[in-house]
């Protein structure tokens, strides 16, 4: 510990911090442009200038370390001066245009020129003027406000693996551009928005769309993929206007990716606003109670066995919950699904379909092996936490099968189940890497847990851990990457097929009533079913149902979502549903009291707690004694993500459609020379 | 001077030759192992020794492929530098001082020439593609100045009369003589001097 003073009060600081975090401890505020915690630091803004006693220059206090007996100060009329000077050069070519300006409001050289501006320019000479650059659909730039902070590029390089930004020419003529200004290519390019702190780098999609203080903002948490992402909707009246990042160091930190960010605006289109029934082929409008009718009448004319339920991959716990409820007290009915594909999962445990190391452990780990997963489209976030902790501990990354560009780089096993054999039967050079790797981390995607040796290789490898201690009550190093925000909140609540046949007897046909909840990601050749389906958006589940019922997005009712590391997260309600929508939950009770003519659940608290009762209970489900360990020697492919078409909010996102035009577009003509 | 453009007309193709391949190694082989990219510079030196005084950018991608590093890094240091000509520059490329010295000694005649003569505008190929010329900051030959710098030559001692015979031979694709034209053998000084003591306003 270093003793240091700042601004005369006295402090201890631990060795190798910088002299701007030490003020930060003392509780004194330094303004800065370029420094970000979460960056390599560059002090080429010169805004953080401090004085510091024997020093006869002030200091740039973000790229000095401490030293023992440093006396600081930052009150001082000198230090006033010095980031006033500063503050004049860096207005200098600064355009000024505010009021035209998307980063007004929320901008940190507005806020700071409030302190250190000058209310006159002395700066006779013409400004300088940038060409705008294009840096995809997501990036609008006006590259004349850039004060050259080199956040962006440092961001590229560092967080998101991708080098495209940099800096070209010199001195005034310095320029921030991408490399021929082709689009970013990555999926957390959005970021560097919220890094800009002036408004060179704003939100295209959003622009000039509201200010930030016309905007309700509601801290939630986001469902484009299973990770869970700590975001803040900002909504004006219904409409949910952008999506930012919340900082949650043990998920996502500050970062989300272009999909959470983005896929907002399909909230606005396709929505089911009343219920439809369908008529020879036409979708007729028609009224909650005559909808409710039909399906009474379907309901009481079908036998329980011939009805099935599947669930979908943005459904939140209570309606999963109520479902549950609804189909085992009303329906009878044994047949409720939440997986998409007939995955191996052992329900024993919650620890066999965790990522049991969780999103933070990553970043200690020495040894990674994917199989069959590509996080970087599987899990974008926990992705970048790979890269860190590749940064960090240099660690060894091998994948079973090529996956192409991850941003970090890994060794390529043969994408076979012999490989695995081969490790878990230790006669593989990774088994002995394993083995003296102290914090090792083997991920199994869902694509490995379709095979026919699924639960050879899942339970193996549970067998081989455990015997080289790599299972223990400090670090669990077996982790499931799902694709989906609800799939962890469904093995919770045991939302799986007891005889694990639900699926196979879909596509057979077997079934006359099927409700479709929130499923989307979901086709099958349709017989006689009568279909319903509940749900927000007119997409692939809407277009194959016989009776529709609108229900909510994720931004317009409470409910609870387990990530993948089974945190239990609440996202809130930031908006409403549109026209005569209901919330889900509320139409599951109402299905319910259709047919028993009593409610299921007095109110959502109850239903919450109800909830919670039933996840406090330890389970035993006996489902993957069902699946066969065999081995079959086959080739595991990593099943391809549509990552801007993965669910039914991006689908409908003109945002996300124009993202995935664009990268067709240069997957076809190729960006290599 | 202003952000250096980088042409319109590129060429699909570049790679070093066997000879540059061999000093490109060598150069590479200067630096620790894992630090090869200190060596992007030396490299882009080379790739524009070979391709006619310019760098298009099919060699920046291939000297990033080459070092192991992203384009944008190889882009930054060639637009950094303003020795990396990006477009192309002709056969012969003038580069006139125009710094205090060489201006006090008459560099704007010069520039006048080269207006006359090869392009209205700087950085721009005369009629026959075969030189341009550019105005550059000092040349560190400022004891004969004005001067001129032809490709690796430095012209010196000029005034305007030899300085117009030398465009114009080189516009006919013929080489100059480089070096002092009032006779003198590098910076000595005229006439055997040893002080300036005897001349007037000296």
């Amino acid at each position: 510990m270093l003793k240091v003073k700042v601004n005369d009060i006295d402090i201890e600081v631990e060795e190798g911090l910088t002299v701007l975090q030490a003020c930060e401890i003392a509780g004194a505020e330094i303004p800065r442009f370029c420094y970000h915690e979460k960056l390599s630091i560059a002090g080429n803004c010169r805004m953080c200038l401090v004085e510091i006693e024997k020093s006869r220059k002030p200091v740039a206090s973000c790229a000095m370390p401490v030293t023992e007996g440093m006396n600081i100060k930052t009150n001082t009329k000198l230090v006033e001066k010095a980031r006033k000077g500063v503050m004049e050069f860096l207005l200098a070519n600064h355009p000024l245009d505010c009021p035209v300006c998307d980063q007004g409001g929320e901008c940190d050289l507005q806020d700071q020129s409030m302190f250190y501006g000058i209310d006159k320019s002395r700066f006779k000479e013409n400004k300088r003027f940038v060409p705008e650059k294009y840096m995809g659909p997501l990036i609008k730039t006006q590259m004349t406000r850039c004060i050259h902070c080199t956040r962006c590029v440092r961001f590229a390089t560092e967080v998101a693996g991708v080098p495209e930004i940099g800096a070209i020419g010199r001195g005034e003529d310095m320029q921030i551009t991408t490399y021929l200004e082709k689009a970013m290519e990555s999926e957390l390019s959005a970021n560097v928005i919220d890094l800009c702190p002036v408004g060179a780098l704003t939100s295209k999609p959003y622009v000039f769309e509201a200010r930030p203080w016309e905007l309700k903002k509601t801290e939630t948490i986001d469902v484009m993929d299973a990770v869970g992402s700590n975001i803040r909707v900002d909504t004006y009246g219904w409409e949910v206007k952008r999506i930012l990042p919340k900082i949650n160091e043990d998920i996502n930190e500050e970062w989300i990716s272009d999909k959470t960010r983005y896929a907002c605006d399909g909230l606005k289109y396709q929505r089911l606003d009343v219920p439809y029934v369908k008529k020879e082929n036409n979708f007729n409008k028609i009224s909650w109670t005559e909808a409710l009718k039909i399906l009474k009448n379907k309901i009481n004319s079908t036998n329980p066995e011939k009805i099935a339920g599947l669930t979908g991959d943005l459904t939140n716990m209570e309606t999963l919950f109520a479902c549950k409820e609804l189909f085992q007290k009303v329906l009878k009915s044994k047949d409720l699904e939440s997986r998409e594909k007939n995955i191996y999962i052992n329900l024993n445990s919650r620890k066999n379909y965790l990522f049991n190391s969780e999103i933070k452990g990553i970043e200690k780990s020495d040894l990674i092996l994917l199989i069959g997963t590509n996080p970087r489209y599987e899990a974008t976030m926990l992705n970048a936490r790979i890269r860190k902790s590749f940064l960090k501990n240099n660690t060894e990354i091998y994948s079973l099968g090529d996956l192409g560009d991850l941003t970090y780089p890994y060794k390529v096993l043969s994408n076979s189940t012999e490989e695995v054999k081969k490790i878990i039967e230790n006669n593989s050079d990774i088994s002995k890497k394993i083995k003296n790797a102290k914090y090792p981390l083997i991920i199994f995607g869902e694509s490995a847990l379709t095979l026919n040796s699924s639960k050879y290789m899942f339970e193996g490898f549970k067998k081989f851990l455990n015997e080289n201690n790599k299972i223990n009550a400090e670090w669990n190093s077996l982790n499931i990457i799902h694709s989906n925000a609800s799939t962890v909140g469904s093995f919770d609540l045991d939302i799986v097929s007891k005889t694990n046949d639900t699926l196979e007897k879909i596509y057979n046909n077997f079934f006359e009533l099927i409700f479709l909840i929130g499923r989307d990601n979901f086709s099958f050749t349709k017989k006689n079913e009568f279909i319903v389906y509940i749900g927000s958006h007119g997409d692939k589940g809407a277009e194959m149902a016989d009776l529709i019922l609108p229900g909510a997005a994720f931004t317009e009712q409470d409910g609870y979502f387990t990530n993948l590391e089974g945190k239990l997260q609440m996202a809130f309600k930031a908006s409403y549903p549109p026209g005569e929508a209901k919330e889900d939950w509320v139409i599951i009770n109402e299905i319910f009291k259709l047919v028993h003519n009593d409610i299921l659940f007095k109110d959502k608290n109850e239903l919450v707690s109800a909830m919670h009762n039933y996840l406090s209970f330890s389970k035993k489900n006996e489902l993957s004694n069902l699946f066969k360990e065999e081995y079959t020697s086959e080739k595991i492919f990593t099943l391809p993500i549509d990552y801007y078409h993965s669910n039914v909010i991006a689908r409908s996102s003109k945002t996300m459609n124009e993202c995935r035009n664009i990268r067709t577009k240069l997957k076809k003509t190729g960006t290599e020379g | 001077m202003s952000l250096k453009k980088v042409s319109k007309e590129q060429p699909d193709k570049f790679e070093f030759s066997d000879e540059n391949l061999d000093l490109a190694k060598k150069v590479v082989s200067n630096y620790p192992t894992g630090k090869k990219k200190s060596a992007v510079m030396a490299l882009l030196y080379l790739a524009q020794k070979q391709n006619n005084n310019w760098i298009p950018l099919a060699a920046m991608k291939y000297i990033a492929k080459y070092l192991e590093i992203s384009y944008i890094n190889v882009y930054e240091v060639a637009t950094f530098y303003s020795m990396y000509n990006l477009a192309p520059v002709g056969k012969y490329f003038i580069q006139i001082c125009t710094t205090t010295p060489c201006m006090i000694r008459g560099a704007y005649k010069l520039v006048d020439v080269c207006k006359k003569n090869i392009s209205e505008k700087e950085n721009e190929l005369s009629g026959n593609k075969i030189c341009s010329w550019t105005e550059v900051e000092c040349l560190g030959a400022c004891i004969s100045a004005p001067m001129a710098q032809i490709n690796d030559d430095y012209y010196e001692d000029l005034n305007t009369k030899q300085f117009e015979s030398i465009v114009k031979d080189i516009l006919k694709d013929k080489k100059p003589k480089a070096g002092s034209y009032r006779g003198r053998v590098s910076s000595e000084p005229e006439k055997n001097r040893q002080t300036l003591l005897e001349t007037k306003n000296a």
